[in-house]
């Protein structure tokens, strides 16, 4: 665009949008990253040290003394601290002031002539001269150095004890249907609003130019109480998936007409004009010409009404409920947020599970929803 | 699994619906009043008469759904934005006084303004410098493809990321949010983010700002591409520098652009509810009119007029907006 030939200014350009993207992408590397942790890992590491080995200030408790065993007159608990096994412990102690207080493989004196030992491999053992009392075991604390471990584990908690698997087929039962049947609905209208003349046009597209913008909130209240008097006088519920898609397809319209009667009012009215001297009637001519060429404007609305009923969350708490059984992704991820607030293993993995929809729609149609984008808004300047 | 079933036969029966509804009413029109096989007058009366009517039995599903779900309810909540908690009493202005009274709402139309200042702002600067720079190098579309992102992600899961970014240990121990990490590495104390009345609001706002950044990008990206060649092409040989011709030729030159961006974030910002919602739900004194309404539609059983009436403010909030668009569009239709 501008003909800048290779100056140190190109390096800083290059620099700066460096810096741009990794600020962009890190919180979602970070989140993705760490659904894949281990845990135990993620609850005391940073994201950003997954591939290292980490070192971690670790508890564990010994058997109960009604696992020793007598062994050469003296009496033994043995146990191993760490499971799997691959861990290195460094150093140990029993205080939890000194809780790096011997190295590992040392001896360390509890007291009482009773000693422990835990060796790198995670082992320990406790003798005593005198047979051990009491209902719990010895608290051991030791360093260790844990090396990274990945796993799905955390994706297999979320989707079958945490309800995201169920919600995840809430979402879809909202999104797809309230994607699709709005669709033909607009481009009918659109057709009308851009190509047949009739009395008051100008006044109708300004309406839908209008209605583009009235906030949700406005219609919240009042069609809630409307749901809830069709529901009691029909003696249905009054939260079903019907309503919610009826009120997606309501509230996704003035989007839809106006994308689609922008790009209907560009083609080529020859075309049309062509086809009507052939004999062809307002409908022929939108089922068989206008439908096929809007192919693009239609896949655009598809797109950002996928995105934003997937994404929705105010419409489908007002209209579908918060109830276990009905909730949506979003939805499903707000409470787990109240009540798994500082189980990052539950939060990512299920975060993860609610974005990977859209971003899949959005990295294989991404075009498309670039063009709906210019059309629905560089037009209003 | 049942349901989806469920959900797309019911799609496929909407379809079939909508089909059988066109067909069929363009079918009867035609059959009532034909224009095939008639002579003269009669045949160009029935073609008029037809030609009247078709618009309306195009539209007619999409005004009703407009009118049952957009405009009935603008008027429904003013309406009840004058009456009491159940919607049956009318109490005159008793909720716009309870309203500047409250100290809760106050404080969520001082937040909102902030967003308002901050959020278009911030996201339509990074939206340009972004188009701007990533024009010049090999990498980017990859580049713009990445900052892009965010906007396929729910507010709720963006709000996910970032409280993960902004997650706080006490000191001491080893932070797992990025941003405290940061902050303990350059020496600093970490702290709770969401916990700092004031400046938690922008902590919020940076997830906004996040999400709408690529908003902006796509469109001024566009628009920058749109502007002729030749007068950079004349500010180069007049020895204007990069600096120079960014911001005397390009951004003048998309002024249009830049506001119908910052227009439509602006909007966004005034309806902004499921980040606060998900992040603090309005504590530490993060409250937004939107979150606010929402509250006070179930608090205690809901309370109508009052939820009605904050509506009603945002509402009255966007009228500005929604003019300037409607006479554009005008303006624009007239030029065709």
């Amino acid at each position: 665009m501008i003909a800048t030939s290779r100056s140190p200014l190109l390096v800083v350009v290059h620099l700066s949008v460096l810096l741009l993207v990794a600020l962009w992408t890190l919180p979602t590397a970070g989140l993705l990253i760490s659904s894949l942790r281990d845990k135990d890992q993620l609850a005391v590491s940073g994201w950003w040290t997954a591939l290292s080995t980490s070192s971690q200030n670790l508890t564990g408790r010994a058997a109960a003394p009604e696992a020793q065993i007598e062994r050469d007159g003296k009496f033994v608990i043995s146990g191993k601290l760490i499971e799997g096994g691959d861990a290195k412990v460094s150093a140990f102690g029993f205080r939890p002031l000194q809780p790096a207080a011997f190295e590992a493989g040392a001896v360390a004196d509890l007291g009482e002539g009773q000693t422990l030992t835990v060796r790198e491999d995670g082992s320990y053992e406790i003798v005593s001269p005198t047979k051990m009392e009491g209902t719990r075991g010895q608290r051991i604390f030791y360093t260790a150095s844990v090396p990274p471990r990945f796993t799905l584990d955390n994706y297999r908690e979320v989707l079958n004890a945490e309800g995201i698997g169920a919600s995840f087929i809430n979402s879809l039962t909202v999104a797809i249907p309230a994607t699709i049947i709005p669709i033909l609905v607009a481009a009918f209208c659109a057709y009308a609003l851009a190509w047949m003349p009739f009395p008051g046009r100008a006044i109708l597209i300004a309406v839908i130019v209008g209605l583009l913008v009235v906030p949700l909130q406005m219609s919240l209240i009042p069609l809630l109480r409307l749901y809830n008097g069709v529901g009691a006088f029909f003696g249905v519920p009054a939260k079903t998936y019907v309503g919610i898609w009826l009120a997606h397809m309501g509230f996704g319209l003035p989007l839809a007409v106006y994308l689609l009667r922008n790009y209907m009012a560009g083609l080529p009215r020859e075309i049309m004009e062509s086809a009507r001297v052939d004999g062809a009637s307002d409908f022929d001519i939108f089922v068989k010409i206008i439908l096929p060429l809007s192919f693009p404007a239609l896949a655009s609305f598809a797109i950002f009404q996928f995105l934003w009923t997937w994404n929705d969350l105010l419409v489908a708490m007002v209209f579908l409920g918060a109830g276990n059984e009905e909730l949506v992704l979003t939805g499903r991820l707000v409470n787990l947020l109240g009540s798994r607030g500082g189980n990052w293993e539950i939060l990512t993995a299920s975060a993860f599970i609610t974005i990977v929809v859209p971003l899949i729609v959005f990295f294989s149609l991404q075009r498309y929803l670039v063009r709906g984008l210019l059309a629905g808004s560089v037009k209003g300047g | 699994m049942q349901q989806l079933l469920f959900a797309i036969f019911t799609m496929v029966g909407g379809v079939l619906a909508c089909v059988a509804y066109f067909f069929g009413t363009n079918f009867l029109l035609d059959k009532m009043f034909p224009s095939k096989g008639l002579t003269g007058a009669q045949a160009s009366k029935n073609l008029r008469i037809t030609n009247a009517i078709r618009p309306w039995l195009f539209m007619a599903p999409a005004l009703f759904a407009l009118t049952v779900y957009l405009v009935y309810p603008v008027f429904e909540s003013v309406r009840l934005a004058f009456h009491d908690r159940s919607g049956q009493q009318f109490i005159g202005f008793s909720n716009f006084a309870w309203m500047i009274n409250d100290g809760e709402f106050r404080q969520s139309i001082f937040n909102n303004f902030l967003w308002l200042l901050v959020v278009p702002a911030l996201s339509t600067f990074f939206g340009l410098i972004v188009a701007a720079l990533t024009d010049r190098i090999w990498w980017g579309n990859i580049a713009k493809t990445l900052i892009f992102m965010p906007m396929a992600i729910s507010f709720v899961g963006a709000s996910v990321i970032w409280k993960f970014v902004y997650d706080y240990r006490a000191e001491g121990s080893e932070q797992i949010g990025i941003l405290n990490a940061v902050v303990v590495a350059f020496g600093g104390t970490p702290e709770a983010w969401m916990t700092i009345p004031f400046w938690n609001n922008f902590f919020l706002m940076v997830i906004l700002i996040w999400i709408q950044t690529g908003f902006a990008m796509v469109i001024l990206s566009a628009a920058l591409r749109g502007i002729p060649e030749e007068t950079i092409e004349a500010a180069v040989i007049d020895g204007a520098n990069g600096l120079q011709i960014f911001f005397k030729i390009m951004v003048p030159q998309i002024w249009g652009t830049i506001a119908v961006v910052w227009t439509t974030i602006t909007i966004l910002v005034l309806k902004v509810f499921d980040i606060v919602l998900a992040m603090t739900n309005g504590q530490w004194q993060t409250q937004v009119l939107a979150n606010l309404m929402f509250d006070w539609m179930f608090r205690g059983g809901g309370d109508f007029g009052r939820g009605a009436s904050i509506a009603v403010v945002i509402m009255i909030l966007v009228i500005p907006i929604m003019i300037w668009n409607i006479r554009n569009a005008t303006k624009e239709m007239e030029g065709h």
